[in-house]
């Protein structure tokens, strides 16, 4: 398989003041074709897609929903590029092959596009939800492929027919062995719980309020998943021996907080899964703490490489590296300017939980907090400029002065908009101008 | 270091083009090394102690004070020996000094010089050149625009350069005004060479002298600087000691003086009377500099005197990390005693300059006038 391109950039300010300890960097991570600038090719990737449909008793009410998502995994199933091997899992209390109808995957081709699709125009809802034992099925379908390994799951509510502790089992078996974008269809479902599933997987996460959206949407996801080009990438942080990794965060293009992700991979080296990449960009914020040292002393806080594995019994590829770098000065001007990238991004990660934590005392009943987090939310999408942000807060509160954050609650907050809100709350854009940079010298 | 008032600010960006020549592999432009086999990969950075450079010339040598870049050397903080290739710790991660980081020179005709990384910069990004000629000693010094991308390589390239060519011409028995106009020209367009693209311009500064007889030529482009240090100066009452301007051409020197006018925003601004000396120096703008080698220099047009010193006494070439502690020619006499251990003056001068804060890099040439090398074959 030929790899598209990766580069590393880092943009950081890297001088710190005496005694200084805590370094910061936003470290941009590029795949980009060989040859330019066109996108990656993808054709003789080795590629596995599992649909799984909930067919839960509720997706009946209205039967429109049922219809609609049938039809979106019709569509789906279109956008599969021949030679991509499928199946179709629909979920109740438990999973069910729709197509094959044995377990495991087949090529795509006029003739089981054609068999998938009539299976799917079979399915009736009925009985319960238990989204760990879909997902379970469709780990044993995808088996130990290498390749792309991609699963969309739909699902329109609670996880109620298993427990907590089943599902997180399954989701700690599954992370890393296939990434699982994440829809939920209606109002009835729990957006907690279905960011908890795609954040595990690496996967997306959105609403769909309307299923009338669903075709699109899936239409979408499948095209995002077909120009993948390379799987099972990872950021391997390197950091010396008596530095200590503070956070490893995804800040583009949703906030995801990595920390936790961390397996030691080589000496003083961990690896951060971060999924299959096709022709993209990801931002992701990494924070040393270096022990401090001499003034004009630099150190290499962090040594940062994209790396895939490699054939079996051999190395890790490396497919680009960046460093990021610590030098203490004593000229304040240098060492106390904030990087812009470094600021903007940590608005918008505070901008995140700030519209969350909005949601969720407002579902308490604490409206005094609910107006305030969601009011700090107003100012910290104004100033990173995510206007989508600006958009769905709009929704929820009247907004009195944006510049203070002084909000009102709507009296009537849609359960759509509400959670349109916390579904896409973690979603970042990039710096308006991220061209500017600060890595400026100091002056002699 | 010296600001370049157009400078923009470079991303740490590493885009892949380009392949070693040595493996073939990817290998990227911010490098000096390949990843893959340790091949160097640009010249110019961090050139190896003793090695062929341009300005190297039989007879000189060169004594390079702490580690090269020998990949079993011990880190000189944790004594860990995994140095990769980047010059980073494998283990503490502390970029390892570089051989750069403080350079001693010293020529047989007498002459000496010291470059230091000074206390606040990682790297030292002046560069030093001294070089015996036909009829004397020649010194050239250069400072990275820090504003610049490689800054380090365009010193070198200028210092090199110049040097080399200095004692080629003045060899061939070229003019030596003419022979400094020429060997900054070179400089300058091995300078505006390194260019890889037109958003990136490594750029520096340049000053040369010469001793020739007894007489000194200086050339200049830029703030760095070139001092006459009389050993003997003349009485209180001399009406206008220091530099008497004679002829178009040639000055002669009474006492203790600055030989060179920086190419400066404050230099211009004092020349203009816009600003007395003091309010120039206090500015935020004081060390932008107007002129410069580089490919976003333009036209170069190198400054170049000659001037007759009266007695006995040291020349001393220098950046401004020494000259910025001690801009009056005064206050440099202070510190030289007059001896001839060239090479101990300079040291004696880097050392009051890393005292007094070490703030920018600090390189001096030292050249005691009349050199022993006008008495005695080389
Ligand atoms: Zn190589
Ligand atoms: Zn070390």
């Amino acid at each position: 398989m030929s790899h598209p391109h990766f580069s590393i950039s880092v943009d950081q300010n890297k001088f710190l003041p005496e005694g200084g300890r805590e370094v910061h960097a936003i470290v941009s991570v590029e795949a980009t074709d060989t040859r330019g600038s066109q996108p990656v090719r993808v054709d003789r990737t080795r590629a596995g897609e599992v649909i799984i449909i909930d067919t839960s008793g509720s997706m009946s009410y209205p039967e429109t929903k049922l219809r609609a998502a049938i039809e979106a995994a019709q569509t789906a199933i279109d956008t599969l590029r021949d030679g991509v091997e499928f199946a179709v899992v629909s979920g109740s209390n438990w999973a069910t092959m729709v197509y094959p109808a044995q377990p495991g995957l087949v090529a795509a081709d006029d003739r089981t596009r054609r068999e998938a699709k009539r299976a799917l125009g079979r399915l009736t809802a009925s009985g319960g939800t238990a989204i760990g034992s879909w997902l379970r099925l469709a780990d044993e379908l995808f088996g130990d492929r290498d390749g792309i390994r991609h699963a969309i799951l739909l699902t329109d509510g609670k996880n109620q027919h298993e427990s907590a502790e089943e599902l997180d089992a399954v989701l700690f078996r599954c992370g890393g062995r296939f990434v699982c974008d994440c829809r939920g269809v209606g109002t009835d479902w729990e957006v907690a719980e279905l960011r908890k599933v795609a954040s595990a997987l690496l996967g997306t996460v959105d609403i769909v309020a309307d299923p009338a959206g669903l075709v699109a949407d899936f239409q979408a996801m499948t095209e995002a998943a077909m120009g993948k080009a390379v799987a099972d990438v990872a950021l391997r942080v390197w950091t010396p021996q008596t530095a200590r990794i503070k956070f490893v965060k995804q800040v583009m293009p949703t906030v995801e907080d990595l920390t936790g992700r961390r397996t030691d991979s080589a000496p003083q080296a961990g690896d951060y899964p971060l999924g299959a990449w096709g022709s993209e960009v990801r931002d992701y914020h990494i924070c040393v703490e270096v022990p401090p040292g001499e003034i004009g002393r630099e150190l290499r806080a962090a040594w940062v490489k994209v790396v895939v594995p490699g054939e079996a019994g051999e190395e890790p590829q490396v497919l680009a590296s960046g460093n990021v770098l610590a030098q203490w000065t004593d000229d304040e001007a240098a060492s106390t300017k904030i990087n812009a990238r470094v600021a903007h991004y940590t608005g918008q990660v505070e901008l995140a939980a700030a519209a969350q934590e909005g949601l969720q005392a407002y579902r308490d009943g604490d409206l005094e907090t609910a107006t305030a987090r969601l009011g700090r939310a107003v100012v910290l999408a104004g100033e990173a400029g995510n206007d989508a942000m600006t958009a769905m807060l709009r929704k929820v509160v009247d907004v009195i002065d944006p510049v203070t954050g002084t909000v009102r609650l709507k009296r009537d907050i849609s359960k759509a908009a509400e959670m349109e809100l916390d579904t896409r709350s973690s979603k970042t854009v990039r710096t308006r101008k991220d061209e500017t940079v600060n890595s400026r010298r100091g002056q002699g | 270091m010296t600001d370049e008032p157009t400078g923009t600010d470079p991303a740490a960006t590493k885009t892949a083009e380009l392949s070693c020549a040595g493996c073939g592999e990817i290998v990227f432009p911010s490098e000096d090394f390949c990843e893959n086999c340790g091949r160097r990969l640009r010249e110019g950075a961090a050139a190896p102690a003793g090695g062929p450079g341009p300005a190297r010339r039989e007879g000189a040598t060169t004594k390079q004070y702490r580690g090269g870049a020998d990949p079993a050397r011990a880190c000189a903080h944790c004594a860990s020996r995994t140095i990769d290739a980047e010059g980073y710790c494998g283990a503490c991660g502390m970029r390892q000094p570089a051989e750069r980081d403080h350079v001693e020179i010293t020529v047989p005709a007498g002459a000496a010089g010291v470059s230091d990384r000074g206390r606040r910069y990682a790297r030292n990004e002046d560069a030093l050149a001294l070089t015996g000629h036909a009829t004397g000693v020649a010194a050239v010094v250069s400072d990275g625009v820090g504003s610049s991308q490689r800054p380090e390589e365009a010193s070198r390239a200028a210092a090199d350069t110049g040097a080399a060519e200095l004692a080629a011409r003045l060899d061939a028995g070229t003019d030596p005004q003419e022979a400094t106009r020429l060997a900054a020209l070179k400089a300058a367009a091995a300078v505006a060479a390194l260019a890889g693209s037109p958003g990136e311009a490594p750029s520096c500064t340049y000053v040369s002298a010469v001793v020739h007889g007894g007489a000194v030529t200086v050339g200049w482009i830029g703030d760095s600087r070139v001092y006459w240090i009389a050993a003997q100066e003349p009485p209180e009452d001399a009406a206008d000691a220091g530099v008497e301007a004679d002829t178009a051409d040639l000055a002669e020197l009474t006492g203790s003086a600055q030989l060179t006018e920086d190419d400066s925003w404050a230099a211009f601004m004092v020349a203009e009377g816009a600003l007395t000396e003091a309010e120039a120096e206090a500015h935020p703008n004081a060390h932008v500099i107007t002129a410069w080698l580089g490919a976003d220099a333009g036209e170069v047009h190198p400054h170049v005197r000659t001037y007759r010193p009266s007695g006995p006494g040291t020349l001393l070439v220098c950046s401004d990390g020494l000259w910025n502690y001690f801009p009056a020619p005064a206050a440099l006499a202070a510190l030289v005693d007059g001896s001839a251990d060239a090479l101990g003056t300079a040291r004696t001068l880097v050392r009051h300059a890393l005292d007094a804060g070490g703030r920018d890099n600090i390189t001096v040439a030292v050249i005691p006038l009349p050199t022993p090398s006008t008495e005695q074959p080389r």
